[in-house]
């Protein structure tokens, strides 16, 4: 075991020396993979010529379509790792039966379970909302861009930083061995004394300064940007559930960085808030980690659910059913979901009449919830339902997440949380409605929007395979584990010793890989799509009969969106134009007022990384310099007064009327 | 110093429900034996077969846990199947490849009063009932309220005498203690069937869940706090109990068996771990509690009748303070500037796992900001200040002395503790240099 090697601490690296790279064959594998890969992609950045591409139209830029596109890769990526993970997992505790140990001893196995948990909410579906609130929300409020442009780019790469922190620990060093939400005494220095505890601290740090930041930003847009018109009960549904999600995001983020800035300080300088000693307390930590935690679910759920009104509305050809109940459902859950962070943990003994109060209070939530499911039944009802793929993801959403949320309020029954917590039966559940309703909900979305972003429509064919993989692959791999949990199994085991239990874990695994080959088909599904873009090509700008304002521009929109604010009327504004008989502005174009690209953002996160990763292995002076450096090039930057510029008229007037004729081409078409 | 400790230390005494609470409408209705049939077919069905014991328990507590359970399921179904069945009518009726619907279509419907009011008004209601259920069955299931009743059909009265049970979780087996008995086991939890049991439940580092799921549901055990478990097992039987709360490397095998027997099963075993074991002392404790997996079943055949008050006080080790007396001193106002430097005697894990740590890592880190002779010229002070406080609080209460189970009252050497007397006395320098020696070795 690699920390059982005693190591030292020098003044010029700390704890870091040869001994911190892993002994273990499987890290030594992913280690060449990933370096003869990392090798390959980046000879062929330098034989195309791509640095400078790179560098000037994506590294450094402020553009929200750019940004949001580039969390989706993020969250793309870190995806396939955290799925990786979940495959190690599955397969670990499919083999540890009759005294077997698997393939994965104690400190791998911990890590991995840890590093999942971490990674798909942090680093997948963290990113992949933002990306998609990041690129939606401006087209849908007719904004040229987000309050804060720079801002934006710079919590971008702060949440890459973070990610690919996470990232190194699997070559150098270690990752915490906790859980995720890394409880503490266990977290504590005394117990967990390596350096897996500081890079789950210090990248979530990282990658939480950017993640608050892109609340704010995203409020300031939602508040001050809308078109004229817009009022604030004629926003789309998905803008509603942004503003919510990033108030939940702007509320609840604090939180957890005080709280792990309380668990770095007895780590760090032997303070005494979480520790068995010196009057601390370790339920502190649970409660304050589960303040944050609760609204976390939902700000990872209410986007999606916004996407799922969106896709409701759009291929069933119909307004959305009871818009404001919809509002109101979103508003409530917001403010609830700041009242029920006690029912992760009943069994820690507070007494039953809080117990009571925060189960309660946890079923009221399946109130709005459960508006929202019948929203959209009576969105479909008396509807004409094109079965495109969104559609498809939109039924499998209310099929599974329903289940899910029949699970949760079981769980949320104090006595009855007493015999399935921590069991698999909730890891059941929370898959359940974050696959069900996340996963689903996000691929969805991609579906949906991509034809905006890129321009061509995602292959059918390969979309159809992916999904029903997935959703069959779902319920084969998390079903047994309902069964599991009914049988008294826990989380986090790694081997067992009762054979009942094997086929259920082989049914999992089984489930596991049809998942993998939906994910694959995922994969497949975009490269197909790429490859044959221009027979999937999409000229309108409109190819589902959109009803928001982002299908009334091209696709992808001109760096600017719009090059006249278009006038709100209705909630489906762009259907209410098209009813209207709309026509697109060809005249009387002004130069438009852009913000600048810039480096600061990646410099300063970069330079944040490295102070991070000092102070994960103790090198003290890197520490100091590198948060001096990011102070330093933060003040810099406000001496940087080429922040914006015009995009001339002409080139407004080229980039238009390129557009009326391809517009007018089509016409004279079809 | 102490203040949140002191109120969850207090916390099982707080929420203590009296015995004889009057039996709810809620409880019958969950409980109800006409309902229950119902209610478990088909799950039952489904699952039989595959040991679903959380669906089949053994004891009285679980089996109205798994009622409450199937009576929340089949509550939500009354809105879960309308909605899962009219998804899939609502997508195939309304498809746009059906002509006949065609007229049907309507874009501009996006309101009803009526159904908004079914919406929301049917959830609701199922969620006040549940509700109710909810806030009955938690009080009438809280853990810490003593049992009224052994099974559906025999209350508790005054002939049955509950079984008490100390519980202490440690890296990585569970240590059972039976105070009646002044027995105590690792890993083996035995019980007589039909005998209220009261588990009174603590660790020794960090976090674990202590669960049987035939016989209750799970409680957290937690160090430096006693957390309490009511329960009674029915069915005679072997068992299977578990931490549920991962906590570190051995986490896996950190199991035990729970065995129901009859009452002279009962006497036997107890008489059995008489003859077979050795005495339980600190010692012992001490060596014991080092992390350690797969432990087998040990049996002791005395205790050290302090030992479980002294592990959730976090006073095992000699020349520590009990959290008791550090609450006192608390209350009296504390030991003022005086408390900065004495610190030893308060140091339980913050900087190494309890007992040695072999899984550990010898990994340095900071620990304080001195040189070992400074530390231990601060630890020999501090524990000369310690005397002179606790001869100051004792001149101020001489009624209310400080008498851990660990630390030497004042101007005493009680006989349980004489060798912790040791660390009292100024001649006791290296003895404290000893004690200071491996947390300062960085």
């Amino acid at each position: 075991m690699a920390s059982e090697a005693i190591v030292e601490t020098t003044p010029l690296l700390g704890r870091l020396s040869w001994a911190a790279i892993p002994a273990d064959p499987i890290v030594h594998v992913t280690f060449a993979v990933v370096v003869l890969g990392g090798l390959a992609v980046l000879a062929l950045l330098t034989k195309y010529k791509m640095w400078g591409y790179l560098w000037k139209e994506w590294f450094t830029t402020v553009d929200h379509k750019k940004i949001g596109i580039m969390y989706m890769i993020l969250g793309l990526i870190m995806f396939l790792r955290g799925f990786a993970d979940a495959l190690m997992m599955r397969l670990q505790q499919a083999m540890a039966f009759g005294g077997s140990e698997g393939y994965l001893n104690a400190h791998h196995y911990d890590q991995i379970f840890t590093a999942h948990g971490v990674i798909m909410i942090f680093f997948v579906a963290m990113p992949m909302i933002t990306g998609l609130m990041n690129y939606l929300v401006p087209l849908q409020i007719g904004a040229r861009d987000v309050s804060f442009p720079f801002l934006n780019n710079f919590s971008f790469w702060m949440t890459t930083v973070g990610g690919v922190m996470v990232m190194a620990s699997l070559f150098v060093g270690e990752f915490a061995r906790t859980g995720w939400l890394a409880y503490p005494p266990l977290s504590g220095i005394g117990y967990s004394p390596g350096v897996g505890m500081d890079y789950y601290i210090w990248s979530l740090q990282i990658a939480g300064v950017g993640t608050t930041l892109s609340g704010i930003n995203l409020i300031a847009t939602i508040v001050k940007m809308r078109a004229p018109g817009m009022g604030i009960m004629k926003m789309p549904v998905f803008t509603w559930t942004s503003l919510c999600a990033n108030v939940l995001i702007v509320a609840s983020f604090p939180i957890l960085t005080a709280t792990l800035a309380l668990l770095s300080a007895d780590r760090y300088i032997g303070t005494n808030f979480f520790t068995n000693d010196f009057g601390g307390n370790p339920m502190m930590y649970v409660n304050l980690i589960w303040i944050w935690g609760h609204p976390e679910v939902y700000i990872l759920i209410l986007p999606l659910f916004g996407v799922f009104s969106e896709v409701a509305s759009t291929f069933s050809s119909k307004r959305l059913f009871g818009y404001t109940s919809m509002v109101y459902a979103t508003v409530c859950i917001t403010v609830l979901s700041y009242l029920v962070w006690l029912h992760h943990f009943f069994t820690m003994g507070s007494g039953a009449s809080v117990n009571s109060f925060f189960g309660i209070t946890t079923m009221i939530i399946s109130i709005p919830t459960g508006a929202k499911i019948f929203n959209w039944l009576f969105t479909m009802y008396r509807g004409r339902i094109r079965f495109e793929l969104p559609m498809m993801w939109l039924i499998a959403f209310m099929l599974t997440f329903v289940l899910g949320g029949m699970t949760g309020v079981m769980l949320a029954v104090p006595p009855a949380d007493f015999v399935l917590h921590n069991s698999l039966f909730l890891i059941a559940h929370f898959h359940n409605v974050i696959i069900g309703g996340v996963l689903f909900g996000l691929f969805a979305a991609i579906n949906y929007w991509w034809p905006k972003a890129f321009g061509f429509k995602l292959d059918r064919k390969w979309g159809l395979v992916s999904f029903w993989c997935w959703v069959v692959g779902f319920w084969v791999a998390f079903a047994p584990l309902y069964v599991l949990g009914f049988m008294g199994v826990t989380r986090r085991m790694r081997v067992f010793d009762d054979p009942a239990y094997h086929i259920w874990f082989v049914i999992a695994a089984v489930g596991v890989v049809i998942i993998a080959v939906g994910i694959l088909a995922m994969l497949i599904q975009f490269a197909v799509s790429i490859i044959n873009r221009d027979k999937l090509r999409d000229e309108t700008g409109d190819p589902w009969d959109g009803r928001t304002l982002e299908w009334a521009t091209s696709s992808p929109p001109p760096a600017y969106n719009f090059a006249k604010t278009p006038i709100i009327h209705d909630t489906d504004s762009w259907a209410d134009m098209k009813k209207r008989g709309y026509e697109r502005p060809t005249k009387g174009f002004e130069a438009i007022h852009m913000p600048s690209n810039t480096g600061a953002g990646l410099i300063i996160s970069v330079l944040a990384g490295i102070c991070g990763m000092a102070l994960i292995w103790y090198i003290w002076w890197l520490a100091a310099a590198s948060f001096v450096a990011v102070i330093a090039v933060a003040i810099a930057h406000t001496f940087n007064y080429r922040r914006d510029y015009y995009i001339p008229v002409e080139e407004v007037v080229a980039t238009e009327d390129a557009r009326t004729h391809a517009l007018a081409q089509l016409k004279a078409e079809g | 110093m102490s203040r949140i400790r002191q109120w969850s230390y207090g916390a099982g005494a707080m929420t203590e429900t009296v015995p004889d609470h009057p039996v709810s409408l809620a409880r019958r209705v969950m409980t109800s034996r006409r309902l229950r049939p119902l209610a478990l077919a088909p799950i039952m069905a489904a699952l039989a077969g595959c040991e679903a014991v959380v669906l089949a328990p053994a004891g009285d507590i679980a089996i109205q846990q798994r009622d409450l359970l199937v009576f929340s399921v089949l509550l939500m179904l009354i809105v879960i199947v309308p909605v899962m069945v009219l998804t899939v009518w609502f997508a195939w009726k309304y498809r746009a490849s059906n002509k006949a619907v065609e007229k049907e279509h309507d874009p501009d419907w996006d309101h009803s009063t009526h159904l908004e009011l079914v919406i929301w008004a049917v959830p609701l209601l199922i969620i006040i009932c549940l509700g109710a259920v909810t806030w009955t069955g938690t009080h009438l299931l809280d853990p810490y309220r003593p049992l009224d009743r052994i099974d559906e059909n025999q209350a508790v009265t005054e002939d049955h005498k509950t079984l008490q049970v100390e519980v202490v979780a440690m890296d990585w087996k569970w240590l059972f203690i039976y105070p009646e008995y002044g027995i105590a086991t690792v890993n083996e939890l035995v019980a007589p069937v039909d005998r209220p049991i009261r588990f009174h439940i603590t660790a020794t580092g960090v976090m674990n869940s202590f669960y049987i799921p035939a016989m209750a549901g799970q409680i957290y055990a937690m160090p430096g706090m006693e957390t309490k478990l009511h329960a009674v097992i029915n069915r005679p039987g072997d068992y299977v109990g578990f931490s549920a709360n991962y906590s570190g490397d051995g986490f896996s095998n950190m199991r035990f068996a729970a065995r129901g027997v009859d009452d002279a099963g009962f006497d036997q075993w107890v008489a059995k771990v008489r003859a077979a074991g050795q005495a339980l002392d600190r010692d012992t404790y001490l060596e014991l509690e080092k992390p350690s997996e797969k432990v087998p079943v040990t049996y002791y055949n005395s205790v050290d009748a302090m030992l479980f008050n002294a592990v959730v006080n976090m006073c095992v080790t000699p020349g520590k303070m009990c959290m008791g007396e550090m609450m006192d001193i608390d209350r009296k106002g504390g030991l003022g500037l005086a408390a900065v430097s004495n610190t030893w005697p308060l140091v339980y894990d913050k900087f190494a796992r309890r007992g040695d740590a072999v899984f550990g890592s010898g990994e340095s880190y900071v620990m304080q900001v001195c040189t070992p002779l400074e530390a231990e010229r601060a630890a020999i002070e501090a524990n000369l200040r310690r005397q002179q406080n606790a001869r100051t609080l004792e001149r101020a209460d001489p009624f209310n002395r400080l008498t851990g189970a660990a630390l030497a009252a004042p101007g005493k050497v009680p006989e349980a503790v004489a060798v912790n007397a040791a660390q009292a006395g100024p001649q006791t320098l290296p003895a404290v240099a000893a004690s200071l020696t491996p947390a300062s070795q960085s």
